[in-house]
């Protein structure tokens, strides 16, 4: 289990991006949460305030790809070939959290589903569902 | 090289359209830490750009830009084209997005985008946006969206603030 966190946690570190919305790992036995940290420059509608739901969209497909190359045991992540993200409640200035579940992973797609929600696990304030090419499409391809 | 920032065009946009546009991205803190601008407006149609920045890669291995870069984007200016068709600006929501990923944009060069308020409705405004380098014909992503018009109606300064009950 060690391993693999040290592993997720080192591939997400490499990536920029993830850094700079500063993004952290919790993994707890083979249960990953992403937790994005409130941060100033993630606000989108500052009047309310609100999280930017671009960086909810992102931080739900950075969960959905970190929990996937997991199910796929491969440090690549895997490139993203559709998702869609369905708005519930405002994200509040707050930090955020976000687990995703592996629906499928077949031949050449996978299929994932992921939820960000903020005080309760109960009350999601976005979900995903994407597909992703699987490592051994990429592979081949 | 992709044109380096084009001079703002506003044909057919109102002052008060204009100026809320302008004002959304300048006061929206994501928009300013991602560089992301509106290059040119329309009624209905907006254009935009996002800079290509090293601290925005998602995929070290081939210094690509990161998905949720483009998500951001592409939700903004899809945004600020319901906001454009409008003849009295308001607020808007993200209800729902979908974006199609069609190839990884190009590394070390922005990317353009812009987006089409095709319908808009008294609640709800839907959108189409395209992002590309260099031609929508050549597109990275194309996203399909559904805003609530007029999302913050009643809802206060810093009600987010404020403890649910």
């Amino acid at each position: 289990m060690t391993t693999t966190h040290e592993r997720v946690a080192a591939a997400l570190a490499r990536i920029p991006y993830a850094r700079f919305i500063g993004l952290r790992v919790d993994l707890k036995g083979d249960e990953l949460t992403l937790v994005m940290p409130f941060g100033d420059h993630l606000v989108g509608n500052p009047m309310l305030p609100a999280l930017h739901g671009g960086v909810v969209g992102a931080l739900l497909e950075m969960t959905a790809l970190t929990q996937l190359a997991i199910a796929s045991k491969t440090e690549t992540f895997p490139k993203t070939i559709d998702i869609g993200i369905d708005y519930l409640r405002s994200g509040r200035p707050v930090d955020t959290f976000a687990r995703a579940r592996v629906v499928k992973i077949g031949r050449r797609i996978a299929n994932v589903q992921a939820e960000a929600w903020q005080g309760e696990r109960g009350q999601p304030i976005a979900t995903l569902h994407g597909h992703f090419l699987t490592p051994e499409e990429e592979r081949g391809a | 090289m992709s044109e380096a920032n084009p001079p703002a065009s506003y044909a057919a946009a109102t002052d008060d359209v204009l100026q809320r546009i302008l004002s959304m991205f300048q006061f929206t803190p994501q928009a300013r830490a991602l560089g992301i601008e509106v290059t040119r407006v329309e009624k209905g149609r907006v254009w935009g750009k996002a800079p290509y920045r090293e601290e925005l890669i998602g995929d070290p291995e081939h210094r690509v830009i990161a998905g949720g870069v483009l998500t951001t984007f592409l939700d903004q200016l899809s945004g600020t084209a319901a906001i454009a068709a409008m003849e009295t600006p308001t607020t808007v929501a993200t209800i729902d997005i979908r974006i199609d990923y069609m190839r990884p944009a190009e590394p070390g060069r922005d990317v353009l985008a812009e987006a089409h308020c095709y319908k808009l409705g008294k609640s709800v405004a839907f959108v189409r946006a395209v992002a590309y380098e260099d031609s929508p014909d050549n597109p990275i992503a194309h996203a399909s969206s559904a805003f609530m018009v007029n999302s913050s109606g009643g809802r206060k300064f810093g009600a987010n603030l404020r403890k649910k009950s």
